[in-house]
């Protein structure tokens, strides 16, 4: 009796969670699957505290999360038909009959001051053995936040890689006509969850760049008439114009330890690549060539640079020293290859624009094997931007005269759709690893 | 001794005469100095436009010039658009001119910052060869920031591709 009850208003309480999800204008279709996910079945967290039960579905919200990395596949809630919420309770027959290898279980309660402890434990269904458990508290507008470590830790538990859940994203969007367009730079969860407006502008804003610790965005804009870089502390919202020479300033990068700043000038007659200090002074160039140089970004080791020129005739990767020197063509294959990023820790894999004839997708140069992977289709795919783990990548794409993100695995098997309720959406910018 | 008188009155009379001739031709070139020189101007069709030639004159109110993918190059049709802009300009020295530079969509929005850049400076070019000077001149880039037009198809992209001449406000 009392089990019927806790179902029914477990039940209610998700369809009202739905609904609270769609007023928020996100809408996450996965498009593709992966045939080889690992079965994972996350049971609703059991609500053990003595007040009004939180408004978010921490079990819901980690389901979530593992559903989209493409490496999982969770069992629907509606055939979750057991609810355990501890060890004790958990009968392993159960889940292996349901065929899943990996089991989540939770609860919530109090933890004094108003704040909320949330514990999990993640079982191994073949083995029937505990392979984790911890116990994380935050207060209830943060239990997101809360959730997303919980799934951090249980895809670092399961894969031996870091979970990047637990990250945000900036992107700009751009809403009415020309010319009345009014433009946002947003920071919001890598879920979509919670945007929050930057800066706003009736002027355009482009290209955001994360410092590595997190606290700040370098970005474009145009309210000074011409392209300027400015760079925001996030906590506080001030500000600093770091460069607003002639002509073009942007492609802002911090350098890996945040101390420098690479940029696009063309005040010397055409587009070069510079450094600067993060904080302002001296631009030093460091590419000077009559072509257009420009996207600079760093190496994972900070001692060299990637970036875009079209000295070859048409746009193609190039590396550079830090320091200046020679530079080096990456890219051999395809007509057009722009706007660099690096995936992984080393720096092995670059993300990059690929374009053949009027189709522009999103492709992953492995530069140790010289293989490219394709992991979107097309046809005006732009501006990756890979997750702190390497194992996700956004860009933007077009559908009709709408821009909208997505998310896709690194592999390209797993693609979702990241909706707003209104206007169109670009240059996203995925954040580094959040501390706590 | 009467003649004589006669004739040195005669010869005081004609010299007098003389020296107020000489003094009126002075004054003329005294009353109007020439007009000082502020700038040499090219030799062109010099005049031919008013302040108001920029509404109502057909080839000035060309402000457009478009460009094929991923060229710079202006192509011939735009001479004419080119030499009346220049010569308005070469006209009117105080006339400032910001030359914006826009690109298709196709490609990364950063590559197309360069892009629309060089377009500008080629018209820039333009301009200065026929007769601007180059501080009437700027060129601001807004890659494919300013689209006119959104379908992802080439009548769109091909009105996308452009250089905008705005004139500023003196």
């Amino acid at each position: 009796m009392l089990t019927t009850m806790r179902t029914a208003l477990l039940g209610l309480a998700t369809l009202l969670f739905a609904q609270v999800a769609a007023a928020q204008g996100l809408s996450i279709d996965i498009v593709n699957g992966n045939p080889t996910a690992i079965p994972i079945a996350v049971v609703p967290f059991a609500f053990e505290g003595s007040g009004v039960p939180p408004g978010t579905d921490i079990g819901q919200v980690v389901r979530a999360d593992l559903a989209r990395s493409g490496q999982f596949r969770t069992l629907p809630k509606e055939n979750v038909v057991e609810f355990p919420t501890r060890e004790a309770e958990v009968k392993f027959a159960t889940w292996r009959l349901l065929k899943q290898d990996y089991l989540v279980v939770g609860r919530v309660g109090d933890a004094g001051n108003g704040a909320l402890r949330a514990e999990f434990e993640l079982f191994d269904v073949a083995r029937q053995q505990r392979m984790a458990g911890l116990a994380i508290s935050g207060q209830p507008s943060a239990l997101r936040d809360v959730a997303h470590q919980i799934a951090d830790l249980v895809y670092e538990k399961i894969l031996g890689v870091r979970g990047a859940f637990w990250t945000r994203i900036a992107y700009v969007t751009a809403v009415g006509v020309s010319p009345n367009i009014q433009y946002a730079l947003m920071v919001a969860d890598s879920d979509g969850y919670d945007p929050q407006v930057i800066v706003r502008s009736r002027e355009a804003l482009l290209s955001p760049a994360w410092s590595p610790d997190g606290r700040k965005l370098a970005y474009v804009s145009f309210e000074r008439g011409n392209s300027s870089i400015y760079v925001q502390d996030l906590a506080t919202g001030s500000r600093q114009l770091l460069s607003s020479n002639r002509g073009i300033n942007s492609a802002p990068a911090f350098s890996p330890d945040g101390t420098r700043l690479a940029l696009t000038l063309s005040k010397g007659g055409n587009p070069d690549i510079y450094v600067m200090p993060a904080s302002g002074g001296n631009q030093n160039r460091i590419v000077q060539h009559f072509s257009i140089d420009t996207e600079p970004v760093w190496a994972p080791d900070g001692r060299s640079l990637f970036f875009t020129s079209d000295r070859g005739g048409k746009p193609q990767i190039y590396s550079v020293p830090a320091s200046g020197g020679d530079a080096s063509r990456v890219t051999f294959q395809g007509q057009y290859n722009a706007r660099p990023t690096v995936v992984d820790a080393k720096g092995v894999k670059l993300a990059m624009v690929q374009g053949n004839g009027n189709v522009y997708r999103i492709a992953i140069l492995d530069r140790a094997t010289n293989q490219y992977t394709l992991v979107s289709p097309g046809n005006q795919d732009e501006s990756p931007s890979f997750a702190p783990n390497g194992s996700m990548l956004l860009y933007a794409a077009s559908e009709g005269s709408r821009g909208v993100l997505f998310a896709v695995s690194a592999d390209g098997r797993v693609r979702q759709r990241l909706v707003l309720a209104e206007g169109d959406v670009r240059e996203p910018a995925w954040g580094p690893f959040r501390q706590r | 001794m009467k003649n004589v008188i006669r004739v040195i009155a005669a010869s005081l009379l004609v010299a007098s005469m003389a020296a107020c001739t000489k003094k009126q031709e002075v004054k003329p070139s005294e009353e109007a100095p020439p007009p000082p020189v502020t700038e040499t101007a090219p030799v062109q069709e010099s005049g031919q436009y008013t302040r108001d030639s920029l509404d109502t004159d057909s080839c000035l109110r060309q402000r457009v010039i478009y460009f094929d993918f991923d060229r710079s190059d202006i192509q011939s049709q735009y001479q004419e658009q080119i030499s009346c802009h220049a010569a308005y300009l070469s006209q009117f020295p105080d006339a400032q001119v910001r030359l914006e530079g826009s690109t298709d969509e196709r490609g990364s929005r950063e590559y197309n910052l360069g892009l629309g850049e060089r377009r500008g400076n080629a018209v820039q070019s333009a301009l200065s060869a026929a007769g601007a000077s180059s501080s009437q001149l700027d060129v601001v880039s807004y890659g494919e920031e300013r689209p006119v037009c959104r379908e992802h198809d080439e009548s769109c992209w091909s009105k996308n591709r452009r250089v905008e001449i705005v004139y500023s406000a003196n």
